[in-house]
């Protein structure tokens, strides 16, 4: 606790931001007014299907978001009670990568394919800390020594190809946690992975972030992995929260028809033989989202207010909100 | 690395004798060396039988082939019909179509690429539109027209530098020659570098390279050129037997006496010995350049050099 | 002096990007089953490359193409020039080999605006007559050497084995002739003025190119998931080739090929600048080039109309290419 009363202030902050794309078929609206908050050693799991918003959210967040054709429009994201938005450009590089990090999906395309991992690691040494070649190419094999690679040292040379996809989601990860980040965001971190190896990873990224006492932005949708490792989540369509939710409140009884829905559609063991959930319907278009609810075209608890009125975060219970006309109806329904 | 540098030696070989071959045919086979060789008199039936024999003209065209390819290995590329040998030939104009290649290689790598970077760099600014219309402008100037336009307005009529280039050819005055051989190559490679840094900085590990908080000149340097270069690396290497082959336009214009000159010499002549050692010697060259690129590109992309 | 295409492996256009994964997540894994898998910010956005509303390739690139000035410039060039190669007398009613002496370079003058070169003849009327032999060995060429190459490299891609390797060797041989060396070599054994031996020689040279292109875009196409389900389905090789394989491969082949014309025509012009392509009486701007190229200093007019011909025709089909290129390549936007 020593550590919080140096931070008064939350670790991260992001409120009311949004991002827009430009297509050829006109603005679709990625990111719709997206308010989340992370403190130190805390996970956050973002959920969402894909196009909802929350990996655009992601970097908008670490500013590597591609513009043209992205574009932040509005809101503010305070790193440490400092907006990064307005921040300058070099003082941004220095936060990025030392003091807040991403770990991506597909590690072997976004490690650099003709550069040795172990230069692609000392790189963050020689360029965050003025650290000397050789200093760094140590610390490069002790971090792949951390994330528990066999042979660092005689690895430190070899190239990403070189790798299985566990090793390399490890060396990613190494590489994210380099300089010790006070913020970590993890984009499907283990989604690429064969499933055996998705435990070992996760359970790694998870013991790495209680040693440092990271904050932790987990971008998945996949639920299971959710339950294991998050402290809160936040359910992410058509750009915005549909649902806040500390982890088992959510779990035991979700107050969005959509966060239901979802969770009606995991298979489970115990309704072997029943027919599979499945939401009906399509996400929304983004470059014309419809008004009132976004969800309630597929919402079997649509109303007419739900197609007029856009529901804001209704306060549920301290730290849980909602965005629907009747989330006590839908808390209840369990 | 070893068995991958003998897997292409090994490729090379078919290609080699493939390429030669059909020189050797066209030349052989088509023309009629001998009768060539007496101009519009009607040649002595006894002599040009003899000279058929000397040369293994009444050979099947197979035969003459590997008698041929045999000589060469030992050095001998035969004599020319006016007596000069073919070696002597190769050791003056070689010299001086090298440099040429050498300026215009030079000026295509250089300009070209950093141009390609820029404009990659820029994409879609002022910088890169201009920089695509005037590629596409130069690439579609035939090279003997741009070479009679830039010699009369730089040479004659501007006189900056000689328009005519002296028989020893010093780099000096290969200097305008090399720019019009190299221009249509290098908007090839302008466009080609654009293409690919464009493509590239759009790749996952640049924006991994981007999280990680690198500067932008390291970015560039360590991580964006040496991905996009390998394409352009292999398309500069196998320029170089294109611009030695293109070389006879430029002589020609600029009236340079290198291989371009005695090759074009050689086939006003029908001077067979000296057309097919020349365009050996090419092909030779082209391959190499070739092999070259192959092991550069070993070199640039880890994952060819262990596969 | 063309190059080939600075394409070491063809650039595969998307096949269909209209034809989204409907492969649902595997079975049994926590996936959201929420049907369509769209994506956004890891992908393409809605209505982007990837996900276009049930928009064909080729209506996706119409539908670029038209709002193009590239293209539209260029294609208006082309088709004028088209037009004057087929009936020249439009726009020029003189006979092109009907000369003067005693006009001999002359500058322009009233009903001869170009002047006239060395033997007297009309510049104007020499350079509408030349579009006719450049336009014929420019398309010629190119429906030759992409019918040859396409057929050629698209049976080796498809069926792959010795006939694939076969092919690559061969086709190596002539990539190892430096093509106006060849030009010199084997044309200068035709004593034929006329553009046949040209167009034979630029297919023969031509060729492997287009089938290089050809090829590597079968093979992409061949690991479609939507073509091994065909195969799997029990399509026949002829049926997989025309009905899955054809369709989704001659993008490329067709962006080459447009280029390549342009290369083309400026190839034919190089080779009658040497004196080995076209020769009189056939006009050509080739010729009239390397004619005027001997008098530069007195009378660079003669020069720069039949230069500049040739140069607006190779840029006209050359940026046509780069259009239909961008138009069908998402990729590369």
């Amino acid at each position: 606790m020593e550590h919080q009363r140096d931070q008064p202030v939350t670790l991260l902050d992001v409120r009311d931001l949004q991002v827009e794309f430009h297509t050829r078929d006109g603005v679709a609206k990625a990111v719709n007014g997206v308010n989340y908050c992370v403190d130190p050693g805390e996970t956050l799991a973002v959920l969402g299907e894909s196009g909802s918003g929350k990996s655009v959210t992601a970097q908008a967040i670490m500013g590597i978001l591609d513009s043209p054709p992205g574009r932040i429009t509005g809101g503010e994201v305070l790193f440490r009670g400092e907006d990064l938005l307005t921040m300058g450009a070099e003082t941004r590089r220095r936060i990025r990568g030392a003091k807040m990090s991403m770990v991506f999906q597909d590690a072997l395309s976004a490690l650099n394919p003709v550069m040795s991992v172990g230069a692609q690691l000392a790189e963050m040494f020689e360029v965050h800390e003025g650290m000397t070649r050789k200093d760094s190419r140590a610390k490069a094999v002790q971090l792949m020594d951390r994330v528990r690679i066999p042979a660092a040292k005689d690895r430190v040379g070899d190239y990403p190809h070189q790798f299985s996809g566990g090793m390399r989601q490890r060396i990613m990860i190494a590489m994210a946690l380099a300089l010790e980040p006070d913020l970590v965001i993890a984009d499907e971190p283990t989604t690429a992975l064969d499933v055996t190896v998705q435990a070992q990873v996760m359970d790694l990224l998870a013991e790495l972030q209680r040693e440092y006492n990271m904050g932790l932005i987990l971008i998945t949708h996949d639920l299971g992995v959710v339950a294991d490792v998050a402290d809160k989540i936040a359910v992410m369509y058509a750009g915005r929260i549909v649902e806040t939710a500390p982890v088992h409140d959510l779990y035991a009884a979700p107050a969005h028809p959509y966060t239901r829905g979802l969770l009606d559609s995991i298979p489970r063991l115990d309704q072997k033989g029943r027919q599979l959930y499945a939401i009906k319907g399509l996400p929304p278009d983004l470059t014309a989202i419809p008004p009132g609810c976004p969800f309630s075209p597929r919402c079997p608890r649509a109303q007419d207010i739900c197609r007029t009125d856009r529901p804001p975060l209704f306060a549920v219970s301290h730290g849980r909100a909602s965005a629907c006309h009747f989330w006590k109806e839908t808390l209840d329904e369990r | 690395m070893g068995r991958y540098v003998i897997r292409r030696l090994l490729q090379m070989i078919p290609v080699f004798i493939g390429s030669t071959f059909l020189i050797f045919f066209m030349v052989y086979a088509l023309g009629d060396p001998v009768a060539a060789l007496f101009g519009d008199k009607a040649p002595d039936p006894a002599t040009a039988a003899r000279i058929r024999k000397d040369l293994y003209l009444d050979e099947p065209l197979w035969k003459q082939y590997l008698h041929y390819m045999g000589q060469i290995l030992t050095g001998d590329f035969g004599t020319a019909f006016n007596g000069q040998k073919v070696t002597e030939l190769m050791a003056s104009a070689f010299p001086v179509t090298l440099r040429l290649t050498i300026v215009a290689l030079l000026f295509e790598i250089v300009v070209g690429i950093v141009l390609g970077v820029l404009s990659g760099l820029r994409r879609g600014r002022s910088l890169d539109t201009s920089v695509l219309l005037i590629t596409l402008i130069v690439v579609s100037i035939p090279t003997f027209v741009s070479g009679y336009v830039l010699q009369f307005l730089i040479g004659v009529k501007w006189g900056v530098v000689t328009p005519a280039v002296s028989p020893y050819a010093p780099f000096g005055e290969l200097i305008l020659p090399g720019v019009v051989l190299a221009l249509t190559s290098l908007a090839y490679v302008t466009r080609l570098t654009r293409t690919t840094i464009a493509e590239n900085s759009r790749a996952d590990y640049i924006r991994t390279a981007v999280a990680k908080g690198l500067p932008r000149h390291r970015l560039v340097t360590r991580h964006l050129l040496r991905n996009s270069l390998i394409p352009v690396v292999t398309f500069i290497g196998t320029d170089v037997g294109a611009l030695m082959g293109g070389a006879i336009v430029t002589e020609r214009i600029f009236n340079i006496h290198g291989v371009g000159y005695q090759l074009y010499q050689g086939i006003l002549r029908q001077n067979s010995p000296t057309v097919v050692g020349f365009v050996t010697i090419l092909v030779i060259v082209f391959l190499l350049a070739n092999l070259l690129v192959d092991l550069l590109y070993a070199v640039l992309d880890p994952r060819i050099r262990y596969a | 002096m063309p190059e080939p295409e600075p394409y070491p492996e063809p650039r595969a256009v998307d096949p269909q990007p209209a034809m989204d994964a409907i492969t649902p997540g595997d079975g049994g894994a926590m996936t959201l089953a929420t049907g369509d898998a769209r994506s956004l910010g890891e992908g393409p956005l809605p209505g982007g490359p990837g996900s276009a509303k049930s928009r064909s390739l080729w209506s996706d690139a119409w539908h670029d193409l038209r709002r193009n000035p590239v293209f539209l410039i260029s294609a208006l060039v082309i088709v004028f020039l088209v037009l004057i190669a087929i009936r020249p007398g439009l726009i020029a009613s003189g006979n092109p080999l009907q000369c003067d002496l005693a006009k001999a370079q002359e500058g322009s003058q009233p009903g001869h605006p170009f002047g006239f070169d060395t033997q007297g003849c009309d510049v104007y009327t020499r350079t509408v007559h030349g579009a006719r032999a450049s336009i014929a060995v420019g398309i010629c060429a190119t429906a030759g050497a992409t019918l040859l190459g396409s057929v050629l490299g698209g049976l080796a891609g498809f069926f792959g084995g010795w006939w694939d390797a076969l092919l690559s060797r061969i086709a190596d041989i002539f990539f190892g002739i430096p093509i106006i060396l060849g030009g010199l070599v084997f044309l200068s054994v035709v004593t034929s003025g006329s553009v046949w031996p040209v167009v034979g020689f630029i297919v023969l040279l031509g060729w492997p190119q287009i089938s290089r292109i050809a090829r590597g875009s079968v093979v992409t196409a061949k690991q479609n998931d939507y073509v091994q389900a065909a195969r799997a389905l029990g399509a026949g090789n002829r049926r997989m080739l025309l009905r899955h394989i054809a369709p989704n491969a001659v993008a490329p082949v067709i962006v080459v090929a447009t280029i390549a014309l342009g290369t083309y025509i400026a190839l034919e012009a190089t080779l009658s600048f040497v004196g080995v392509g076209l020769k009189p009486p056939t006009v050509s701007w080739g010729i009239d080039i390397s004619n005027a190229s001997v008098q530069i200093r007195n009378a660079p007019h003669m020069l720069l109309w039949p230069a500049g011909a040739l140069s607006i025709t190779v840029l006209a089909f050359i940026m046509l290419g780069d259009a239909v290129r961008d138009a069908l390549d998402p990729k590369l936007r």
